[in-house]
């Protein structure tokens, strides 16, 4: 294979990242404020885009740069994930970067977010893994404290140092799967799991915990997610509505990859104890998000224990899959696409509220319904769908992962879905409690208003897509268990 | 057909929804016509129905989630039959009774009645629905009307109380998830039908458990002592047509569902916990009954109540016979219809007087004679005269349960005199003794829609009371199929 043509495998990876320096250098050359950044970070991410479908349609697979690269269809579902959160966040930004003086560094920055995002989910090497995510965290620092007021940069420090840790112990763990399995390679170390050491089985644990350290930091996962209610808070709030997507989106892809393919599959002697592991972090988290997010007042803070609620949930799936459901990745996968259209919509009707009613404190949003039904309804909408009440996707989404974890057939299983069941009816407290202000409390201030254009684009495409996969979710499903069917061992 | 009488109220809630703002008040009358509609279907459904055939009629049924890989089809499969006819037919005549005791609605009109509307479509979806997912999807979808309708038209402690009905039924349902996915995978089908021809013999956790698991929703529903405590809030703080439904048709959810899934599909655990059915029943009617006698709030004492009447539901269940069943079915439903009257008047009554203290009240049949001879006539039937609906139907399930359960239905029957007790002190207090000055100006029952709204009720009372055929006949066929179960196998 000449190097063209491994290029043309990691292609929208490329795009991305080279997309990322024309828009540098369209600042440079063109008059100061006259480029127009958006289009052309969403050209970038239509190329990509593009190049991803002629991927997928091509059937462009395996292994490239000597195994270290996969194309997949996994890989790819993910890509389009990233594009499409991606390109909202961009639409969605517009007014909000017009008041910020670093416009196209912004988008050169979700750019590079985006394409070293879509090189992790087809990473197939520990060091690619490692210099992805790590590119991923630092471009993600870096736009948290974009504003550089106090609290963004208060914010950017914390999510820096945590992220910094988390990254220290994968590294760590890293070494560990290294020096047991003797190889960096997802299918190195799958063929040692498989093989039967168990005499490996302590350091293979060791490696394996302080991945999922690192792991659970990006997906938010109890107990690394002490950054995420306080980047939520302080951050700028385009940027973690991005954050709060993608980069659990990237998690769970990554880990999905590193643990299915890389530790050998269901069937391992190890499997069991991962399970266990992912069952332990997604019972504390959604015990812990869920019981947090009840006495929350800030709408951000909302969000951010909402959050680690939710990925408490899909790690249910991450569970499922260890335990040998064939329908753990898919429900995964399928939990997470809805995720991303659901938590998109709702951060883009809260940055639009709060935009104009320069708060966001919960009992500031009482009355919305009267001055802006649009965005009352589309938050409202998402709020159900993370409730998990029909006809939303999040309804579909939750029954399609504890679904999941019964097929799987182990009783710890059944016995994490009835927590999980029961922190449904916990969060409907506060998913609930909120919409109510919006819908039935009489509002302090009565001057209705209107998102802007492009907001409004971003948010009815949400609101649609949640109503959408809640009524016909075949087509995302039957997508997903394709892109899972090519999760395996190479 | 039956997907018509699904469809019709939904399509008439999406138009309400998207009237003009200075054309609101067409919203009653959008909602008459659609409720109205779909009140004629529900008639011809009932009357076309063939109770001499066995098996569901008027099927419909498609595929509605068929992934790729197995484990996950569900439905859309409806149909009616001998149990769930009666029901149809009752939710379709209470819905346009709910309908037009909203007719005086000035707030929010268009929100109102889409809201009303669409908890129809909600709750015919949980009588007609014949997958199990599909099933708990209404069983959700009707939550959020019912929360919303509380919450903004209720008065006194709405909020706390739209939350508290939620969270109950939200905690109640979480577990029967978790029991219809266990079920469900280890059959390989949500299918109804499918799963009561072969009942579970064996799953991953003991199929006791998986019973309560589902009968837990059903009990919180019904509702029985300890799990009722929502009921009384719910209904004290909800607007009348709200009452109505909640009395009406939502309670019978509960025992339609132990009727439909809990005792087909799991037959012998429904067997071997009879015992502990009945005595939770027989409590229920007396304990209901009881603090019913303690009530000075016309609402609260109707809502008591309803909590003992639906211990009659339950002992006839528990007695697992085929009149006892039969009892129970009927019980429901003529429960539906004089428990609506009666808070259809108490709503007329608070109108007036603005009051619901009983002891503040009295002499008021001087003021508004038809309102107190209606108000009578429903007290009489709910206390179970002969020749009205109630008598009838609490027959029945003495008759049945009374060989099986001596000791609760001789409760039962005590619950009847009790029953006596409170109604007739009621009436007396407030219609009887002396005129009060202060009631001077009152008018009796003026409207066209009240008279209609009474007039439907009072001619199905007296009319089932006289010629109980015509509810028997459908429910007798609907019964027999679950009580062949019990006499074959146990």
């Amino acid at each position: 294979m000449t190097g063209w043509e491994q290029v043309y495998h990691i292609g929208p990876a490329v795009t991305l990242l080279g997309g990322a320096g024309v828009v540098l250098l369209a600042d440079m050359i063109l008059p100061r404020g006259r480029a127009p950044f958006a289009l052309l970070t969403l050209l970038v991410l239509a190329l990509a885009a593009g190049w991803a479908i002629w991927h997928a349609n091509t059937g462009t697979t395996g292994p490239s740069f000597d195994g270290a690269v996969v194309t997949d269809r996994f890989a790819l579902f993910f890509i389009f994930l990233f594009i499409a959160a991606t390109a909202a966040v961009t639409i969605a930004s517009t007014d909000w970067v017009k008041k910020l003086d670093l416009s196209a560094e912004y988008y050169a920055l979700l750019l590079v977010a985006a394409g070293s995002m879509s090189l992790l989910v087809q990473g197939n090497d520990l060091i690619l893994i490692f210099v992805a995510l790590e590119t991923t965290a630092i471009v993600q620092y870096v736009l948290v404290g974009l504003t550089r007021r106090d609290r963004s940069a208060e914010a950017g420090i914390k999510y820096l140092i945590s992220g910094a840790v988390a990254a220290g112990l994968m590294i760590y763990g890293f070494a560990f799967l290294f020096g047991t399995t003797g190889a960096t390679s997802l299918d190195g170390i799958a063929s040692f799991v498989q093989a039967g050491h168990e005499e490996a089985r302590l350091p293979l644990t060791l490696g394996f915990v302080l991945v999922a350290a690192g792991f659970g930091f990006k997906m938010a996962l109890v107990p690394f997610h002490g950054w995420a209610p306080d980047v939520y808070q302080g951050g700028p709030t385009p940027i973690i509505s991005f954050l709060s997507v993608a980069s659990k989106a990237g998690g769970f892809a990554i880990a999905l990859r590193l643990f299915y393919t890389g530790l050998g599959g269901s069937e391992t002697f190890i499997s069991e104890d991962w399970a266990m592991m992912f069952g332990v972090l997604a019972v504390a988290s959604m015990l812990f998000g869920n019981i947090a997010a009840l006495v929350q007042t800030d709408v951000r803070r909302l969000l951010g224990y909402s959050s680690i609620a939710q990925a408490g949930n899909i790690a249910i799936g991450l569970a499922a899959v260890s335990a040998g459901s064939t329908l753990g990745p898919s429900g995964v996968m399928f939990f997470l696409a809805t995720y991303v259209a659901t938590n998109l919509g709702a951060f883009f009707a809260v940055i639009a509220i709060s935009q104009r009613i320069g708060s966001y404190e919960i009992g500031d949003y009482a009355g919305l319904i009267r001055r802006s039904p649009m965005l009352a309804a589309v938050l409202m909408l998402c709020l159900l769908s993370l409730t998990g009440i029909p006809p939303t996707a999040g309804f579909i989404a939750k029954i399609y992962i504890f679904n999941s974890a019964v097929q799987a057939g182990e009783q710890w299983l059944i016995v994490l879905v009835a927590v999980a069941v029961v922190n449904t009816a916990v969060s409907a407290y506060y998913y609930l409690r909120l919409a109510r202000t919006m819908i039935v409390d009489d509002a302090k201030d009565e001057m209705t208003f209107r998102p802007t254009l492009s907001m409004q684009v971003v948010l009815v495409f949400a609101a649609v897509t949640v109503i959408f996969v809640g009524l016909v979710p075949a087509p995302l499903i039957s997508a997903a268990q394709r892109a899972a069917e090519t999760l395996q061992i190479q | 057909m039956v997907t018509l009488f699904l469809l019709l109220p939904l399509a008439g809630a999406l138009l309400a929804l998207f009237l003009p703002r200075e054309r609101e008040l067409d919203a009653r009358w959008i909602a008459l016509l659609f409720s109205g509609l779909a009140f004629a279907v529900s008639i011809v459904i009932f009357v076309t129905f063939d109770p001499d055939q066995s098996g569901y009629q008027f099927v419909d049924q498609f595929t509605w989630i068929n992934p790729s890989g197995a484990g996950f089809e569900v439905q859309y499969f409806v149909g009616v039959d001998g149990l769930s006819a009666p029901m149809v037919l009752l939710l379709g005549l209470l819905s346009v009774v709910a309908v037009l005791v909203s007719f005086n609605i000035d707030e929010r009109v268009k929100e109102y009645f889409a809201y009303l509307l669409l908890l129809e479509t909600a709750v015919a979806g949980v009588f007609l629905s014949l997958d199990l997912i599909q099933f708990f999807l209404f069983w959700e979808l009707e939550l959020l009307p019912m929360y919303m309708l509380i919450s903004i038209w209720g008065s006194g402690r709405n909020r706390y109380s739209a939350m508290k009905f939620l969270i109950y039924t939200l905690a109640g349902s979480a577990f029967m998830l978790v029991g219809f996915l266990v079920i469900g995978v280890d059959a390989g089908t949500f299918e109804i039908s499918a799963l009561t021809e072969m009942p579970p013999q064996d799953a991953l956790i003991p199929l006791s458990l998986v019973f309560w698991a589902i009968m837990i929703a059903f009990l919180v529903k019904l509702p029985v002592f300890p799990v009722h405590t929502w009921l009384p809030d719910a209904h004290t703080d909800a607007p009348t047509a709200v009452s109505v439904m909640l009395a009406g048709v939502l309670l019978k959810m509960g025992g339609y569902g132990i009727l439909r899934i809990a005792l087909p599909i799991l037959p012998e655990q429904a067997h071997d916990f009879r015992f502990v059915l009945a005595a939770i029943a027989g409590f229920s009617v007396l304990y209901g009954a009881v603090i019913t006698l303690q009530q000075r709030d016309l609402k609260r004492l109707i809502a008591y109540s309803s909590v003992s009447h639906m211990g009659y539901v339950l002992l006839g269940i528990a007695a697992l016979g085929a009149v006892g069943l039969s009892g129970a079915a009927l019980q429901m439903f003529t429960h539906g219809t004089i428990t609506g009257l009666l808070f259809v008047m108490v709503g007329l009554i608070y109108e007036r007087t603005h009051t619901r203290d009983i002891t503040s009240m009295s002499g008021l049949m001087h003021r508004m004679p038809l309102i107190g001879t209606v108000m009578l006539i429903a007290g009489l039937a709910s206390l179970g005269l002969p020749g009205l609906s109630g008598f009838v139907a609490e027959l029945t399930i003495f008759l049945g349960a009374f060989d099986a359960h001596p000791a609760a239905t001789i409760a039962g029957i005590f619950g009847v005199v009790l029953a006596a007790g409170y109604i007739l002190w009621m009436v007396q207090r407030i219609f009887h003794g002396p005129a009060d000055e202060k009631w001077a100006d009152l008018k009796d029952a003026n409207c066209w829609w009240e008279h209609v709204a009474m007039g439907s009720l009072v001619v199905v009372i007296v009319a089932i009371g006289i010629f109980p055929g015509i509810i028997t006949d459908s429910i007798e066929s609907g019964i027999a199929p679950i009580a062949q179960i019990f006499e074959a196998n146990l």
